[in-house]
C-alpha cells in the first residue's frame, strides 16, 4: 500500500513539473503552430538566471519571477525578430528554434561554467512530511499546489478572460480572428512572453529538484514533446492530463517494470500517435 | 614536355617539404595532441582536464627532458564521432606524435581502432572502462587513472570488514562505468560475508531520484551510489529531502571535488572510496592543491588530476627516452613503464597490460577549513586492477557487467 501511495505521490510531483513545463510550449503551439524547440533552453536558461539571482541575494520567489521575466524578454524579442520573419515556414521555424536552443546552450556554459549546480530551495520548503511510515519531500507537494493552481489561473485566463476569447478565437481560425479586428500581431508576442515565461519560471522552481546542468535543456525537451502529443497540442487540459498521464506512467513504470526504464515514457506516445494522431484533446496533428 | 615538369617540381616540393617535417618532428617541439571537451554535458570536466594539463605544462616551464612540449586542443563535444575526427585532425593535419585524452570512455573506444592502425602512443587521463587495460588490450594505450571497479575492490571489504555492514543496497548510473563499479564492489563486499540485497540502475539523464530513493529496501544497512557527473549532486540532495537516514556510501565521482564544491550539509558523512583525494596529506598533494587553487581556485578532482598525471607520464617517458620519440616502440614502451615514487597520487607504477598500480584511499567528506573534503580514512597501498587476483586468474570471468551478479 505505501508503494503506490508514495510513487503515487512521486508520479504526481513529476507531472506537475511536466505540466509547468509543457503548458508554455503547448500555449505557443497552439496559437501560433510554432514548434518551439528552443523551450528546453528556455527553461534551463531560466533556472541558471533565478540560481544567479539567488546568489546575488535575491530570496526564491524573486527568482522565480525574475527567471519568468527575463526568459518572456528573450522569447519576445526572438518572436518579434526572427520568427516573425520566417512567418509561413514552419520548416525553417523549427529549424531556427533549435538552432537557438543551440546557442542558448553554448551561452550558458560559457556564462555559468558547465559545472551542475545546485539550486538552494527556500528554507520554510525544506525537509520531509511525515505521516505515520511515509515521508515525502515538503517541496514537492508544494510543486504539486503550484501546478493545480497554474492550471486553474490558465483555465480562467483562457475561457474566462478577454485575452482568451482573442487566443481561441485565434487557435481556431487565425485569418477570421485578424478580419475581426483582433491585433493579431500583439497577441502573438503576448502568447510567446507568457509560454517563454512560463518556461523560464518552471526553471527556476523545478531547479531545488532536478539542479542545473548543461543538457537539462535536451533532458526535458522531449519531456515536454511527449506530453504534448499524448495530450493534444493547443489543449490546456490536454497538456494538465497528459503531464499527469506520464508523470504517473514515469514513477510506477520505473518501480515496476525497471528495464523499461528508458521506452516507458515514450510508448504511451507511440500508441496514441497511432491510434488517435491529434493526441487524447487535441484538435490538430502536430 | 611543360606538363611533365611541373609535375616534377610539384612530387620535388612535395618531398622537400615532407622531409623537412620529418625532421622537424625529430627535433622540434613535442606535438601533443589534447582531446578535451568544451561544449556539452561534459563540458564541466573537460574544463577541469584543461586546467590540470595547464599547470603540469607550465611547472615544467613547456620544456620536458629538454625538449619543448608543444599541446594543440580539440573539443570533441562529448561525441564519439567528432572525437574520431579530431584525433585525425591531430595526428594527421597537425603532426600529433602523442595524444591526451579523451574525456569519455565511449569517446576513448571510437579511437580505439585508429590508435592501433596509425600506431600513435595515447595516454587517457579519465577513461576508465576496464577493458581497455584488460581484455580488449590496444598495445599504443597507457591509462593515468584507475578503472572502473579498481578502488571498490578495496571497499567492497572496507564496508564489510570495517563498517560491518551486511545489507547493501546499490544504485548506480545504468552505463558501463556504473556497471563495472557496481560489480567491483559487490565481489569484495559479498565475499567478505556482506549481501547486496537491491540494485537500482538509473539512466545517465533520470530527471529525477524520488522514485528511485522511495524503492530503497528500508531494511539495508547502508546505500551504496554510484553516480558520475553531476548527479551525485542531484541524488544527495533528493536523498535527504526525503527524510532518508540510512548511511550513504558513494564511488569517487559521487562526491568528487569538481561537484563537491557546490554540495552542501547532504553530502556530509559520504564515505567513498577513490584513487585520489585533493585532502590527502602529503607535501607533494597539498603543493599540487595550494597550486591548483591558487589557479584556479578550486580543489582538484577526478578530471584534473587525471590531466595532470597523463602529462607526468609524459615526461616520465620522455626522460626514459631522453626526449627522442622518434622510435615509436620504444617510446611507447617507455609510456608503459612510467614508475613516479611521488606525485598527488603517491607512488605509481603501471603494470604490463597498461594500466597504473596505485594507493586507494577510503574517504570521508567533512567540513574542514571552511569546505567539504574528502578527508581520508584509510589507505590501501599499491592495488592492482586485479585486487588480490592474478591476471589470469581475473581475465577468465567476463567483465563486469550489468548482470554480473543478480542481488539476493
Amino acid at each position: 500500500m505505501n508503494f503506490w501511495i508514495i510513487q503515487g505521490l512521486n508520479g504526481l510531483a513529476f507531472g506537475s513539473l511536466l505540466f509547468i513545463l509543457a503548458s508554455g510550449f503547448s500555449l505557443i503551439f497552439g496559437l501560433m503552430r510554432i514548434v518551439n524547440l528552443s523551450h528546453g533552453a528556455y527553461f534551463m536558461l531560466g533556472a541558471y538566471v533565478g540560481l544567479s539571482a539567488i546568489e546575488a541575494g535575491a530570496n526564491f520567489w524573486v527568482a522565480i519571477l525574475l527567471g519568468g521575466i527575463a526568459i518572456c524578454v528573450l522569447g519576445t524579442l526572438i518572436e518579434r525578430f526572427v520568427l516573425r520573419r520566417l512567418n509561413g515556414q514552419p520548416l525553417a521555424q523549427v529549424l531556427v528554434t533549435l538552432g537557438i536552443a543551440f546557442i542558448i546552450a553554448d551561452a550558458c556554459v560559457w556564462i555559468w561554467t558547465g559545472d551542475p549546480r545546485p539550486v538552494p530551495m527556500p528554507a520554510e520548503l525544506t525537509g520531509a512530511f511525515r505521516v505515520a511510515q511515509l515521508a515525502f519531500p515538503i517541496y514537492r507537494l508544494f510543486v504539486i499546489g503550484v501546478a493545480f493552481a497554474l492550471a486553474a489561473a490558465l483555465w480562467f485566463l483562457l475561457e474566462r478572460s478577454r485575452l482568451g476569447a482573442m487566443i481561441r478565437a485565434g487557435v481556431d481560425d487565425l485569418a477570421m480572428a485578424r478580419a475581426m479586428g483582433i491585433r493579431t500581431s500583439l497577441l502573438f508576442s503576448a502568447v510567446f512572453c507568457l509560454g517563454s515565461a512560463l518556461a523560464g519560471a518552471g526553471g527556476v522552481l523545478a531547479g531545488p529538484i532536478l539542479s542545473v546542468y548543461p543538457g537539462l535543456d535536451t533532458d526535458m525537451l522531449p519531456l515536454a514533446l511527449v506530453v504534448v502529443i499524448l495530450g493534444g497540442v493547443g489543449s490546456l487540459l490536454g497538456a494538465f492530463v497528459g503531464s499527469l498521464i506520464i508523470g504517473f506512467i514515469y514513477s510506477y513504470g520505473q518501480a515496476l517494470f525497471p528495464d523499461l526504464a528508458y521506452v516507458i515514457l515514450f510508448l504511451p506516445m507511440v500508441l496514441v500517435l497511432t491510434l488517435r494522431p491529434t493526441g487524447l484533446f487535441g484538435r490538430q496533428a502536430i | 614536355m611543360m606538363r611533365s615538369s611541373v609535375l616534377v617540381s610539384a612530387a620535388v616540393a612535395t618531398l622537400l617539404v615532407s622531409a623537412s617535417l620529418v625532421e622537424a618532428a625529430d627535433n622540434g617541439p613535442l606535438k601533443v595532441g589534447f582531446l578535451t571537451v568544451r561544449s556539452g554535458a561534459l563540458a564541466a570536466g573537460g574544463r577541469q582536464m584543461e586546467e590540470g594539463l595547464k599547470l603540469c605544462i607550465d611547472e615544467h616551464h613547456g620544456e620536458m627532458a629538454g625538449r619543448k612540449i608543444e599541446v594543440i586542443t580539440a573539443d570533441t563535444a562529448g561525441q564519439p564521432a567528432v572525437t574520431k575526427t579530431k584525433a585525425q585532425e591531430l595526428v594527421e593535419r597537425d603532426g600529433a606524435q602523442v595524444l591526451i585524452g579523451p574525456l569519455a570512455a565511449f569517446e576513448a573506444l571510437a579511437i580505439d581502432d585508429y590508435i592501433r592502425q596509425t600506431k600513435t602512443p595515447i595516454i587517457s587521463p579519465s577513461a576508465a572502462a576496464e577493458d581497455l587495460t584488460q581484455r580488449k588490450l590496444n598495445p599504443w594505450f597507457v591509462r593515468a587513472v584507475g578503472t572502473s571497479a579498481q578502488p571498490y575492490h578495496p571497499f567492497g571489504e572496507y564496508a564489510a570488514k570495517e563498517l560491518h555492514y551486511k545489507k547493501i543496497a546499490i544504485i548506480a548510473d545504468d552505463f558501463a562505468f556504473g556497471h563495472e563499479i557496481a560489480a567491483g564492489f559487490q565481489r569484495m563486499f559479498e565475499q567478505n560475508g556482506g549481501k547486496i540485497v537491491q540494485k537500482l540502475w538509473s539512466p545517465l539523464n533520470t530527471a529525477e531520484y524520488g522514485t528511485y530513493i522511495t524503492q530503497i529496501d528500508p531494511s539495508v544497512d547502508a546505500v551504496f551510489a554510484a553516480f558520475a557527473g553531476g548527479n551525485g549532486i542531484k541524488f544527495l540532495s533528493e536523498y535527504k529531502n526525503y527524510g532518508m537516514q540510512k548511511p550513504v556510501l558513494g564511488s569517487m565521482t559521487t562526491v568528487d571535488e569538481g561537484i563537491l564544491k557546490r554540495m552542501g550539509d547532504e553530502a556530509l558523512g559520504v564515505i567513498s572510496a577513490g584513487w585520489y583525494s585533493a585532502a590527502t596529506d602529503t607535501p607533494t598533494n597539498k603543493k599540487f592543491v595550494a597550486a591548483m587553487r591558487k589557479a584556479y581556485g578550486a580543489d582538484p578532482g577526478y578530471y584534473s588530476v587525471g590531466a595532470y598525471m597523463a602529462c607526468q607520464f609524459l615526461n616520465n617517458a620522455l626522460e626514459q627516452v631522453k626526449s627522442d620519440t622518434s622510435n615509436k616502440e620504444a617510446f611507447m614502451k617507455a609510456l608503459r613503464n612510467v614508475n613516479i615514487t611521488d606525485s598527488p597520487y603517491g607512488p605509481v607504477k603501471i603494470d604490463k597490460y597498461g594500466q597504473p598500480i596505485l594507493d586507494i584511499t577510503i574517504r570521508n567528506v567533512e567540513k574542514k577549513d571552511g569546505r567539504l573534503q574528502n578527508v581520508v580514512i584509510k589507505t590501501y597501498p599499491s592495488v592492482s586492477q586485479f585486487w588480490t587476483y592474478g591476471a589470469e586468474e581475473f581475465l577468465k570471468s567476463p567483465v563486469y557487467s550489468r548482470d554480473w551478479t543478480p542481488a539476493k
